[in-house]
């Protein structure tokens, strides 16, 4: 093997080994995010929730219960478009979430029922 | 062998749920339910109106209840509590007699003035009784009129103005739902059988469309139709006027939603 092939080998393994950890941090603390979040808004402190929610997702941006407990409180403060896409990130995450697809139908219900009339 | 082989897996069983037992208590619920209250803002803008007139409905369909009446005093009773309009008090408009005055006012211009040779440009008569939503489409002429509209509005110091159709029809329906019954065979046994039945069910259908019109320029800023239905055992006799009511028990939130901002409460479930 070339001196040249090792040095790229040795680099990628080094990487990996410094990355996997990070990325187990990033899922920890997004984890303990989601969770003070939760703490927060069974208090109904839903403005720090949200700020807890949107951390987690910034760290994790796969963590499909982030995006819906982030998807529940914009609703409650009736930033509805923004639910929406939240609803939509947890179910493009989790497909087959019963929890986030309930959630999401019932949001829908809601949603659609304020767009009926129509404006002249 | 055979009895320790059983005694170790059920061994590892009691481990396994104790185990799971132990993780659950643990990590704690990974769900969580949540009451929330989502807010919907107004659809309408109504900063510029300090009052508003419930004027009357054309309404149509069953003759036990006074729909016309009945819907200007439920309205006008929600808003008073959960909107920050005036509510005017005045006479309830006969608008179905209003809209006739109107036409053949129209018919007897257009008699005098237009030579029968060109017959579509007379107005479609009006059905002395509504009975369906065919016969309240020629009525929607009245809501066009922005003239006597605005008259309305000057009468009443220019407000803003609710009015529209509403139908209440009487419905049946008869269909076969599939049912499990217990049957005991001759030994006693139990077993669950899934039988036809065939259900006869009646009930009412009502229909309001809500025209919500500025008591300034008498033109419609809004307008929003509403379809609820509630079907009961053929056999149970529900007034007509309690049907009225759990009906429009329905429609209204989303009326007042029109003009104020509404909060629906509801719950949803939060995760870990």
């Amino acid at each position: 093997m070339k001196p040249g092939g090792l040095v790229v080998g040795a680099l990628v393994a080094a990487m990996t080994l410094v990355s996997a950890p990070s990325f187990a941090d990033a899922r920890q603390e997004a984890r303990s995010q989601v969770e003070f979040g939760i703490n927060v808004a069974q208090r109904g402190l839903w403005r720090e929730a949200i700020y807890r929610w949107e951390k987690a997702v910034e760290l994790d941006p796969t963590y499909a219960a982030a995006f819906n407990n982030l998807a529940i409180a914009y609703e409650h403060e009736g930033q509805l478009d923004k639910a929406r896409k939240a609803y939509e990130k947890a179910l493009e995450l989790d497909p087959n979430n019963s929890q986030i697809r309930q959630n999401y139908e019932l949001f829908k219900e809601i949603n659609d029922r304020t767009g009926q009339g129509n404006k002249s | 062998m055979i009895g320790r082989v059983k005694g170790t897996s059920r061994n590892l069983a009691v481990g396994g749920a104790a185990l799971l037992a132990l993780v659950t208590f643990a990590c704690g619920p990974a769900l969580y339910e949540i009451p929330i209250e989502t807010p919907i803002s107004a659809k309408l803008d109504v900063t510029a109106f300090q009052r508003v007139l419930v004027a009357g409905f054309v309404a149509g369909g069953t003759e036990d209840v006074d729909t016309n009446q009945e819907t200007v005093r439920l309205l006008r009773s929600q808003l008073r509590t959960k909107s920050s309009l005036r509510v005017i008090d005045a006479d309830v408009m006969p608008l179905q007699d209003i809209a006739q005055d109107q036409n053949k006012a129209a018919t007897e211009v257009n008699d005098a003035t237009i030579s029968t040779a060109n017959p579509s440009t007379q107005p479609t008569a009006l059905p002395q009784h509504i009975k369906d939503e065919k016969d309240l489409e020629p009525y929607e002429r009245l809501f066009a009129n922005t003239t006597y509209w605005k008259r309305i509005g000057e009468e009443y110091q220019n407000p803003l103005i609710v009015t529209g159709t509403v139908l209440f029809i009487p419905r049946t329906s008869a269909r076969f739902v599939q049912r499990e019954t217990e049957v005991y065979d001759g030994l006693g046994r139990r077993r669950v059988v899934p039988v036809r039945t065939y259900v006869e069910s009646k009930g009412f259908l009502l229909k309001p469309k809500f025209i919500f019109i500025d008591g300034r320029t008498g033109a419609t800023i809004y307008s929003e139709t509403r379809r609820e239905e509630v079907l009961t055992n053929a056999q149970t006799n529900v007034p007509a006027l309690s049907s009225y009511f759990e009906l429009m028990d329905r429609i209204v939130p989303d009326f007042l939603g029109a003009l104020s901002t509404q909060k629906v409460k509801g719950t949803r479930v939060l995760l870990k």
